[in-house]
């Protein structure tokens, strides 16, 4: 049927046949695939000796860039429907504390604690978005007061209930815990242990765990980070609420007069990234077993960071999933990287100015090339 | 084109007040709209034309007033209620995404959906057949369904637009302002669609403030001013001067007009 379609088409001579390499140029995933091979390839180079892709090694950077790719899906889709959330390195730290304090001070099931901490999360996510549509305001100031405010929160209640900033002991009371194991479990422990006994990775030569497989199984935030961003990538492309993301971003007028609920798509996102970092901040408590008060400190800006390396638009309707996932990669990639390297780790953020930059470049002149503006 | 008046109207606005505050936009306008005619609605800048398309299409709740779609009134919460009743509207500049694809755009809050077991995927194979389909009888050659809307022409945005509507069944289309911002040949583009789509029994709302484009397509005439109208005249009835004159309500123009040599 579309073939016939194609072939019936009378070419107009004023359509200019678009080259391959300009039809690749206007996916938002490029900047972030190109920078995936450029960043192998300088590791792989510089850097192959030294562990970095051993067994650990990989378990390592991939540990990092997941924690990275949990935040950069939740703010991607929100940026893509057109708004910013400031305040999530501060949800990370304030959802962190909330699990300990009902958890541990106030003696809550850890299930419980994990429950009413997403659900509280997830609410000042709604009201987040709620403030923005119903003001009107930027959300860049929106949540950058509830950067503020979160933060406040994390520090005074730790302080007022137990006189320190961090509580410590999560792990004990989540032993056992059905619902902390989904956060900070392992899976496939078999298979790893399958694949150490058949000497395909490293095992401990010494101590109590002798024969046992260096890295024993998958985080359970790795797998917290594929599966969001198969859902991301999913809802984005694939259903009718991924269209009205888009649709949120580019115009928000044009989408509201077209029938799309713009005020609902724009407040389920700023929920969604809430829950983002709420996986983030649950993940880290079961791993460290303890909250403290400056964790997620700088990691809204993270993400924005991967998310514009993967080639969304800051000015929101045009960006992927892929393109951030990849984005949270390179950057869990370089941090690492350096420091097995053996780079002073400072020049990671001068590495990170640079490639923010000229992400931003690339993506306001790949944007021109879709919409033929000079 | 009288015949036509012997029909029920498919949309009557009564008396329709809409206050912002203390700002009357619009003081009573009654305005009746039939199918398979272009009714068109002239205006100068502030004499509550938009205000009052907005008000038919749902983004506004009248403050007093009643709209009788079909004979029967209706109540619109918002403008997916009038969507799906059948009053489609073409905004001036506001009509289509340019970061989107055209067939992104031209379903665009009507995305068909394929079950794949228990979930409901965008069916994009459908969405972009449809696309390419409606976009060759409007004479518009496109790269691919997925080629961005920022590359099309002004003209060729407000016919997917149209072209978007009439295929979602639109009943009443109203096109605010389709041609301002337009080149002449783009326009004559545009007017030759409504004419198309006119024909399809679709009840057509034209929004200008060109008295040129109005007459080269209208069935009938009304005039607003200042949140009233100045009445509603048939096609043959009025000279384009009485019409620009009651746009402007008034004679400063006659004067101007013929200083400029009738150009206007």
């Amino acid at each position: 049927m579309s073939q016939t379609a194609q072939s019936q088409t009378v070419s107009d001579e004023r359509v200019k046949e678009m080259s391959a390499l300009r039809r690749a140029l206007i996916r938002p995933e490029l900047g972030g695939l190109v920078g995936i091979v450029a960043v192998f390839a300088f590791f792989l180079l510089f850097a192959f000796d030294s562990g970095m892709f051993g067994s650990q090694g990989v378990m390592n950077w991939s540990t990092v860039s997941a924690q990275f790719m949990i935040i950069a899906v939740g703010a991607c889709l929100l940026m893509i429907a057109g708004e910013f959330d400031l305040s999530v390195g501060s949800m990370i730290g304030f959802s962190g504390m909330m699990i300990a304090i009902l958890s541990v001070t106030l003696g809550w099931p850890v299930w419980l604690a994990i429950v009413v901490t997403f659900v509280l999360c997830i609410a000042i996510g709604a009201l987040n978005g709620y403030i923005v549509i119903r003001t009107g305001l930027p959300s860049f100031i929106v949540t950058l007061a509830f950067l503020f405010i979160l933060r406040g929160f994390t520090i005074y209640l730790p302080q007022t209930i137990e006189r320190k900033t961090i509580i410590s002991g999560v792990r004990d009371v989540a032993e056992g815990d059905w619902l902390a194991s989904l956060f900070g479990g392992k899976i496939l422990t078999g298979f790893f242990t399958w694949l150490g006994n058949a000497g395909l990775i490293e095992t401990f030569e010494r101590g109590t765990r002798e024969g046992q497989p260096v890295v024993d199984g998958i985080p359970m935030l790795i797998v917290w980070a594929i599966a969001l961003v198969v859902f991301g990538h999913i809802l984005l492309t694939r259903t009718r609420f991924g269209n009205w993301i888009f649709a949120s971003g580019g115009d928000a007028e044009a989408a509201r007069n077209s029938g799309v609920p713009v005020s609902r798509v724009k407040i389920l996102m700023f929920m969604f990234t809430a829950f983002c970092a709420c996986v983030f901040a649950t993940c880290q408590v079961m791993e460290f077993g303890s909250a403290g008060a400056d964790r997620g400190l700088l990691k809204e800006f993270e993400a924005i960071i991967a998310v514009v390396i993967g080639g969304a638009l800051l000015t929101g309707g045009y960006g992927s999933v892929i393109g951030a996932a990849l984005g949270a990669l390179i950057f869990g990639v370089v941090q690492q990287g350096l420091f097995f390297a053996g780079v002073e780790s400072s020049l990671f953020r001068v590495f990170l100015g640079i490639i923010l930059l000229f992400a931003v470049i690339l993506n306001t002149y790949i944007r021109r090339l879709i919409t033929g503006e000079r | 084109m009288n015949t036509r008046t012997t029909h029920e109207p498919i949309i009557r606005m009564v008396n329709i007040e809409k206050h912002f505050g203390s700002v009357i936009a619009l003081a009573g306008v009654s305005v009746d709209v039939y199918p398979g005619e272009c009714h068109c609605l002239l205006g100068d800048n502030g004499a509550g034309k938009s205000t009052f398309i907005k008000t038919m299409s749902g983004v506004h709740k009248p403050t007093a007033g009643e709209i009788l779609f079909d004979g029967k009134p209706m109540h619109f919460d918002d403008p997916r209620d009038a969507i799906s009743a059948g009053i489609a509207t073409v905004h001036q500049h506001l009509a289509m995404i340019p970061l989107m694809s055209v067939s992104r755009n031209f379903f665009m809050g009507n995305e068909p959906l394929k079950k794949i077991g228990p979930l409901k995927f965008f069916d994009h194979d459908l969405a972009n057949q449809v696309t390419m389909e409606e976009m060759r009888k409007m004479g518009i050659n496109l790269r691919g369904p997925d080629q961005a809307v920022g590359t099309l022409s002004g003209g060729e945005r407000q016919t997917v637009a149209i072209a978007r509507a009439v295929h979602f069944g639109a009943k009443v289309l109203i096109l605010d302002e389709p041609t301002s911002a337009l080149g002449v040949r783009q326009t004559a583009n545009v007017l030759a669609t409504i004419d198309k789509v006119r024909k399809q029994d679709v009840a057509v709302v034209f929004i200008t403030h060109n008295v040129r484009h109005a007459l080269a397509v209208g069935d009938r005439f009304t005039v607003l001013n200042r949140g009233q109208t100045l009445g509603t005249a048939q096609r043959g009835q009025i000279t384009p001067e009485e019409l620009q004159d009651m746009m402007a309500g008034g004679q400063e123009l006659v004067a101007l007009e013929e200083s400029l040599g009738g150009t206007i």
